[in-house]
């Protein structure tokens, strides 16, 4: 069994001018290890290498990378899902500033979470007990809630990368849509009119980048076609 | 140093997970100077891997649900030795932080009548364990603890709470009195090390079940606090006291929720056999989890295990059928069929009890105010110092945890813990500063790894530790093996503190940040080690060979771990509970 190339993107801001990809060749004796496993054998050859990781079990959005191309999380990506040829290129995740080799500066993709104001708004006094949720309505959240931040679907979206700015981006959309689609949520017209503009969701081409890439399976460009319903139901 | 940075704050809470973040949304609310410092953003904490659900008595599968039901079953579930005025609290106040979690919107899963969901879990039962099985761990499907964990954080961004995200906190500082005024923390991103002084230090770093080779937790479980707090000369409560979740999945260690077994999934052995039905007659496969885990182990030992080598049982879903699993229990599906090969619709999981849950720690009342002892035996509160969530021992969890105990916990204490800071800052708190000679000190650590030359290295030396831990203080102990324990432990000490850290760089060196962790994975094991060989007893998830039995005359009683002496003392349980009879301490069957 010949050893696995794993090409590596590396950049250290205190000694290189510029990133490069760094070659390695590591023995991974055959077994269908996850990409995490990998860079943690790679970490023991060079402690130098840097990646972010925590659960190591695909749920808490740390370790979104790019690897042949296609963003994913690394500890929930077994090397026979993206290995082509005996050979796996990992890079970070694109669109964003890269702090250090696989670790990318996410500031502008929370702006965009915490610009739609992911929280519950609700204007009447609190019961009790819990409000009241059916089952029904309950369901209207699944796969919305379950959203992990790793940023694989905004980093993998064109209009992403042209307006980090001002396109709110499929992650943030989804969470705009599971607070409207909450039916405990009051705020429904005000969320609405934060997104009128002609960039926020608008600047979605359809593109579905996001649902194909998005490691839990989570679809955001029909959520954002909800929203987009909501906007132009909201406006006549 | 002379130009190194102060950051000044009422309160610093350091880790961002469930019970900091509960604890930094009291005080945002109350307008105090606050921040939550956390070495990963927020939302990667490991309470985000909690599945199960949130044990409450909120009284919506059963109306007539009492809290003193639960607290009994907490008790119980804990070997006898749980706090049982901090039970008490618990489960009394718990509805109460249950239904603030629902109103801030957390997305319970809901009954036909518009209420939260309630599942059965182990351990759990009506009428003082007199009424046959409860359901009472409220749940948002199998991601209760990832919908929990972001809850939170959506509200302390609606309270704009300040996040130091991607810090690490290095050590305490304390003052000339021992009073805790602060840590030394270091920004990932730059390198930058600066000194937080706060009137109010909050330890809210989660467990450690990184010192174990095989472990449900997160990697980043390292036990900060834990040796933070050692470091700081302050004594650790039970730390021999580490639960083993019956299921984690064979081979990766990923956590399979008890809620499998609470929607009606049961073990068995390679026979096919339901052997829990052998071992707890009465709750089967939800009796506590220490009693599932070690018959578990029986099984294997006595060549019923399952595979080829036979070193593991299975875990049996696929006759509730695919509509009860992708409706309440989606994520186990999704898990199995990445770790384990398997669609549980058709083929049972392959587990085998994994180090899950810390039940020791620092140990402190219900307000979170840390507690050391002095040369009598005496309690006394640590100035300055409070903990809450996993890294504290209040102790609701005595010798075992119940499934969906260790998320209420994290609410009602983080929420305690920080309506009592907001009330001392108000009373007002003046500590001492801390000198320039205090902060070197907090200084040292940090300051010897960045002027290693030469030394083993980091991973090899985490490995030994976990493999040490692995084999002399698992699910069943014994003297011979755990006196061999200490003492490559105490050899590896040596090791450590001459390991070296090779990359010296500053913009997010990660090896620096294992380097750092592996000395508190070192604090941790050392504390549990010592503890473990000391209590001569079983009880709970310390079961001994050597001492097969409870023993209620010598070790009715918490364990104190003193770092100075390494030496292992003793500390009252509270039997007094304010408004209820206590429970006395029953044999303990399920």
């Amino acid at each position: 069994m010949s050893k696995l190339q794993v090409s590596l993107y590396r950049y250290n801001p205190e000694t290189d001018s510029a990133p490069y990809m760094q070659e390695f060749e590591v023995d991974t004796q055959g077994r269908d290890i996850m990409v995490l496993n990998l860079l943690e054998m790679l970490k023991e050859q060079d402690a130098t290498v840097a990646y972010r990781r925590s659960c190591r079990e695909g749920v808490c959005g740390s370790d979104g990378m790019n690897m042949n191309g296609r963003n994913g999380l690394a500890c929930i990506t077994p090397l026979s899902h993206v290995v082509k040829n005996n050979k796996v290129v990992l890079r970070p995740l694109p669109g964003l500033p890269v702090i250090r080799d696989l670790v990318v500066d996410m500031a502008l993709f929370y702006k965009q979470y915490e610009r739609i104001q992911p929280y519950l708004q609700n204007d009447t006094p609190a019961p009790a007990i819990e409000r009241l949720q059916s089952p029904e309505e309950r369901d209207k959240l699944d796969g919305l809630y379950e959203c992990i931040l790793c940023a694989c679907c905004s980093t993998s979206c064109p209009s992403f990368w042209w307006n980090p700015d001002k396109f709110v981006g499929p992650a943030g959309l989804l969470q705009s849509y599971r607070f409207l689609a909450d039916s405990r949520d009051t705020a429904t017209r005000e969320r609405l009119s934060d997104l009128e503009d002609p960039f926020s969701v608008f600047r979605c081409r359809g593109i579905m980048n996001c649902v194909a890439v998005c490691p839990k399976g989570l679809n955001p460009t029909r959520a954002i076609g909800k929203i987009r319903e909501m906007l132009l139901a909201n406006a006549t | 140093m002379s130009n190194m940075r102060t950051l000044t704050f009422d309160a610093i809470i350091i880790g961002g997970g469930g019970a900091g973040m509960r604890a930094a949304l009291e005080l945002a609310k109350s307008g105090k100077k606050t921040a939550v410092l956390s070495k990963v953003f927020p939302t990667r904490s490991h309470t985000v891997s909690a599945q199960g659900g949130i044990t409450c008595a909120i009284a919506s599968a059963d109306p007539n649900d009492d809290w003193r039901w639960h607290m009994y079953d907490t008790v119980k579930g804990g070997d006898y030795i749980a706090d049982q005025d901090a039970a008490e609290y618990m489960c009394s106040e718990g509805p109460k932080a249950v239904f603030e979690l629902e109103h801030m919107g957390l997305p319970f899963s809901r009954f036909d009548n518009g209420r939260i969901y309630q599942r059965p879990f182990g351990g759990q039962s009506k009428n003082f364990g007199e009424g046959g099985q409860a359901a009472r761990t409220c749940a948002a499907a199998d991601r209760t603890g990832h919908a929990l964990l972001h809850t939170l954080y959506q509200n302390n961004l609606k309270n704009n709470t300040t996040f130091l995200n991607e810090w690490y906190a290095v050590d305490l500082v304390k003052n000339a009195n021992g009073d805790v005024v602060g840590c030394i923390a270091m920004d990932i991103e730059t390198g930058e090390v600066v000194h937080v002084k706060s009137k109010a230090t909050v330890l809210a770093t989660g467990g450690s079940g990184r010192i174990y080779a095989s472990t449900t937790n997160a990697l980043i479980n390292t036990g900060d606090g834990i040796g933070m707090g050692l470091r700081a000369g302050v004594p650790m409560q039970d730390m021999e006291m580490w639960q083993f979740h019956p299921t984690g999945i064979y081979g990766a260690g990923v956590l399979v929720t008890e809620g499998c077994r609470g929607e009606g999934g049961y073990l068995i052995n390679k026979d096919g056999e339901r052997f829990m039905e052998r071992y707890a007659p009465n709750a089967k496969d939800l009796a506590g989890r220490d009693v599932v885990a070690r018959s578990m182990v029986m099984e294997i030992l006595e060549g019923r295990g399952c595979g080829e080598n036979g070193d593991h049982v299975l875990l049996k879903l696929d006759h509730l059928g695919e509509e009860v699993l992708g409706k309440r229990l989606p994520g186990i599906v999704e898990l199995s069929k990445t770790f384990a090969h398997v669609d549980p619709a058709r083929e049972p999981i392959p587990v085998v009890p994994t180090c899950h849950y810390m039940m020791g720690g620092i140990a402190t009342n219900i307000h979170g105010q840390a507690i050391a002892q002095d040369a009598e035996g005496k309690d006394h509160i640590v100035n300055g110092l409070y903990a809450c969530g996993e890294a504290a021992c209040v102790s609701v969890h005595g010798a075992n945890r119940l499934g969906g105990n260790s998320l209420l916990d994290l609410v009602v204490f983080g929420r305690a813990a920080g309506m009592f800071i907001e009330s001392a800052l108000n009373e007002g708190v003046d500590y001492l500063d801390a000198s320039e000679s205090d902060i070197e000190s907090a200084m040292k650590r940090i300051n010897r790894w960045n002027e290693s030359e030469g030394g083993e290295s980091v991973p090899e030396l985490k490995r030994e530790l976990q493999n040490i831990m692995q084999t002399a203080f698992g699910v069943f102990r014994e003297e011979k093996n755990m006196v061999e324990g200490v003492q490559k432990l105490a050899e590896l000490r040596e090791r450590v503190a001459n390991a070296h850290l090779e990359d010296k760089s500053a913009a997010f060196n990660t090896a620096r940040i294992e380097a750092l962790e592996l000395d508190n994975l070192m604090e941790v094991a050392e504390a549990t080690a010592i503890a473990a060989l000391e209590r001569k007893e079983s009880r709970g998830a310390h079961s001994r060979y050597d001492y097969p039995d409870r023993d209620d005359v010598n070790w009715l009683k918490h364990s104190m771990y003193f770092p100075s002496e390494k030496r292992v003392g003793q500390r009252d349980v509270n039997f007094a509970p304010k408004t209820v009879d206590k429970f006395e301490p029953k044999v303990r069957t399920y």
